[in-house]
């Protein structure tokens, strides 16, 4: 089992906690694990990207071959465009389609999704609005995260109980509510796929 | 053992930890911030008390590290690669001292500089002072590396480089940690002159440190670090040092590379080790994450050996830093390389962020200044750096740390009045104050703005050691009463604030005006602490 996984987004979006989830979900399965990320300049409202590489054989270059990644999660759609170098022929494109507007030349909305719509095999998802739907906007990287669950190879219940750890310190109720957010997005790419 | 998932960075933090360090001596500076940060964050680190406050800068770091090593406890100095040309004289002075407790200098380079000014390579500086580097190629080497270094440091009574690059720094991978060891005792050298290097003991010293490297390089050829990989295809050889050895290996998912191989970790070169592979293959390819350095020594000055490909003829980008694909071109293997990035996608540079008080004090520097015309503003390091790009364009210079203060008053010497200075507050406590000292004693006409935000910002806002002091620093070196001002950066203050910075560019002399306003970042998370403190 091998996985390469790109994650995209702003500086500030949070993008590492998805990271985090998937990746504590393998860790404690016993597989091998290498996750490349952006610290520094970029976190300012910049690009971010991280390289997660998820293996059950030892993984040694940090980050991903151009076209090599199974899957490119991201929360923000025109930063999914921007690792398409990345991704394989047979990978999938999992990403919200709401924009983070803060360059003067963020380019239209339209054309942005006539891009996104080019690609064979893509999940896009307004998480924040199935977030907010569930009472909690903080949770769209969940949502996120669930609309990428059916491509990574791992059991879903692995990623409930990683979510359930990573949040018990935060009390049961955030808990839940990541779950559901975690379960709305898987079943919106169930059927969309 | 315990396994944890761990950064490059925070690998080499733990066993320091494990290695019984009395302190960790730091400035911040992407990539190495993280090594302090995970002491300072550490229970463990707080229940024995290790040393783990930020430094000055970093000079103030290595010389106290120096400090606590002559004292027989071990210390970590760490910073990124440019910190060690602000550490460069105690750096190179403490290679012919020696070490008595372990002294354990990480730096952390930044090839394709991801947050940088350069990406000069600290085994640059390793080959100047002559001691030994060790360079892991992965976090748990990161970890176990660090562990030897403290162990080679007291056998040889040598300072060592631990030297990492972004991509270890920044990234994660299980790590399993070795047993824990003791804090040293209170111990001074045996010879209390060891440190005193007055001439005659300079040079005795100078020349026992000469004839170590036989040992050194000894160690080298015996380190488990450094290993010598049989291969059937003796038409090229490779070296490969550090990280550059994993994407060598990510070019064969059967992990059966046919060249013969040398994994490079630890120096001074191993000469004899290199040699034999040099006799045995037809050609030599050379993979560095970072300057050629191998290569270039391979090659000799008159290069007129066996093939060498690397960097130099191109096999390999001559900058930034190396991928699997880069060394898959170099391999001669053709891979998909994906469809391109699609033209609707624009750049997203860093910004500042909304609300950041930097926003309103260019905002009033540019519209006071405008009269003079462009070109007359010397900025620094640090989030306003950012107030180069639009729409600002308030800067002309961002070079080393303190040079706005200095470099303005160059400017000024030559005739560019008013020249102005822009600085951060972590910024001028680092190296800004000796400038203006400079500046005072000259009564140079220049206009220098600490932009006080309590905090390193760039870094993510690690405490700053002017905070609360800046104006009774600028006080003492000798800035006038009447030429000091505090200003509060804030939109409804624009016109004000305007108003005061224009009379100061027409000073004929030294003013200093404080712009004085949290960080948005550093006050967000300390309401967020607060919110949740109330709420428990
Ligand atoms: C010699 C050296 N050390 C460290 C750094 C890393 N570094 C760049 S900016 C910065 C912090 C600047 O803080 P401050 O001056 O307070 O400005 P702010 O970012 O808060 O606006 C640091 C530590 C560097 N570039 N050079």
């Amino acid at each position: 089992m091998k996985i390469d996984i790109i994650l995209a987004g702003v500086g500030g979006q949070g993008i590492l906690s998805i990271a985090t989830t998937i990746g504590y979900a393998a860790v404690n399965n016993g597989l091998y694990l290498k996750q490349a990320e952006v610290h520094g300049m970029s976190q300012r409202g910049g690009d971010v990207q991280s390289n997660l590489r998820i293996s059950d054989e030892e993984i040694f270059s940090d980050l991903i071959p151009k076209g090599q990644a199974d899957l490119i999660i991201s929360v923000e759609p025109m930063e999914a465009l921007r690792y398409l170098p990345l991704l394989s022929k047979t990978g999938w494109v999992i990403t919200n389609d709401q924009p983070f507007n803060n360059i003067s030349n963020y380019p239209a909305v339209d054309d942005i999704m006539g891009e996104l719509s080019k690609l064979p095999q893509k999940i896009i998802i307004n998480a924040d609005q199935i977030a907010k739907d569930l009472g909690s906007p903080r949770s769209a990287n969940m949502v996120i995260l669930g609309a990428a669950s059916p491509f990574l190879t791992m059991e879903y219940q692995i990623l409930e109980d990683a979510i359930a750890a990573q949040f018990a310190s935060k009390g049961q109720e955030v808990v839940d509510v990541n779950i559901a957010a975690l379960k709305a997005g898987r079943e919106y790419a169930m059927k969309n796929k | 053992m315990q396994k944890l998932l761990l950064l490059g960075d925070e690998a080499i933090a733990q066993a320091a930890i494990d290695a019984g360090i009395s302190g960790i001596y730091a400035y911040p500076g992407t990539p190495s911030t993280e090594i302090t940060e995970y002491i300072q964050k550490s229970k463990e680190a707080a229940e024995k008390n290790i040393h783990r406050t930020w430094a000055a800068n970093e000079k103030t770091a290595l010389e106290t590290a120096i400090g606590m090593s002559y004292a027989g406890k071990r210390a970590m100095a760490s910073m990124k690669h440019v910190g060690l040309n602000v550490a460069a004289d105690p750096f190179m002075n403490v290679a012919i001292t020696g070490a008595n407790g372990g002294l354990v200098i990480v730096v952390a380079d930044d090839p394709s500089m991801h947050s940088s000014q350069n990406e000069q390579d600290s085994r640059t500086f390793g080959r100047f002072s002559m001691i030994p580097i060790f360079e892991p190629s992965n976090q748990q080497e990161a970890y176990d590396m660090t562990r030897y270094a403290f162990n080679f440091s007291e056998q040889y009574q040598i300072p060592v480089i631990v030297r990492i690059t972004t991509r270890l720094a920044h990234s994660r991978s299980g790590v399993t940690m070795a047993k824990k060891q003791e804090e040293n005792k209170l111990q001074m050298p045996k010879n209390l002159r060891q440190y005193v290097l007055l001439p005659a003991i300079a040079r005795k010293q100078y020349n026992e440190l000469i004839e170590k490297q036989v040992h050194f390089e000894e160690e080298s050829e015996n380190s488990i670090y450094n290993k010598f990989i049989e291969g059937s295809d003796k038409s090229m050889g490779i070296i490969a040092s550090g990280i550059a050895y994993n994407y060598l290996m990510e070019n064969y998912p059967d992990r059966k590379c046919p060249y013969p191989i040398i994994k490079l970790s630890q120096y001074p070169i191993p000469r004899k080790m290199i040699k034999k592979l040099y006799d045995m293959c037809d050609s030599i390819m050379v993979m560095e994450e970072g300057y050629p350095i191998i290569e270039e020594l391979l090659r000799g000055i008159l290069d007129d050996g066996k093939t060498i490909k690397g960097r130099l003829d191109g096999s390999l980008p001559r900058a930034g830093e190396l991928d699997p694909n880069s060394v898959a071109k170099a391999l001669g293997f053709k891979r998909y390389e994906g469809n391109p990035v699609p033209e609707v996608v624009k750049q997203r540079p860093p910004a500042l962020c909304v609300g950041c008080s930097h926003i309103d004090s260019y905002n009033a520097l540019n519209e006071a200044i405008k009269k003079y015309g462009e070109g007359r503003v010397f900025a620094d390091i640090g989030c306003y750096t950012l107030g180069a790009l639009p729409p600002f364009n308030a800067i002309n210079s961002c070079v080393d740390m303190g040079a706005s203060i200095t470099m303005a008053k160059g400017a000024a010497n030559a005739g560019l009045v008013p020249a102005v200075a822009v600085i951060g507050d972590s910024t001028f406590t680092h190296s800004g104050m000796t400038s203006l000292l400079d500046a005072i004693i000259d009564k140079t006409p220049i206009t220098v703005l600490i932009l006080d935000n309590s905090t390193t910002g760039m870094t993510g806002g690690q405490d700053s050691h002017g905070f609360g002091r800046i104006e009774d620093i600028c006080l003492g070196l000798g800035v006038e009463r009447e030429h000091l001002h505090i200003i509060k950066p804030l939109r409804k203050n624009h016109e004000e604030n305007v108003a005061l910075i224009a009379d100061e560019l027409a000073y004929d002399g030294v003013s200093v005006i404080i712009p004085t306003r949290e960080c948005i970042q550093t006050l967000n998370r300390r309401m967020r602490q607060k919110f949740k403190a109330k709420a428990e």
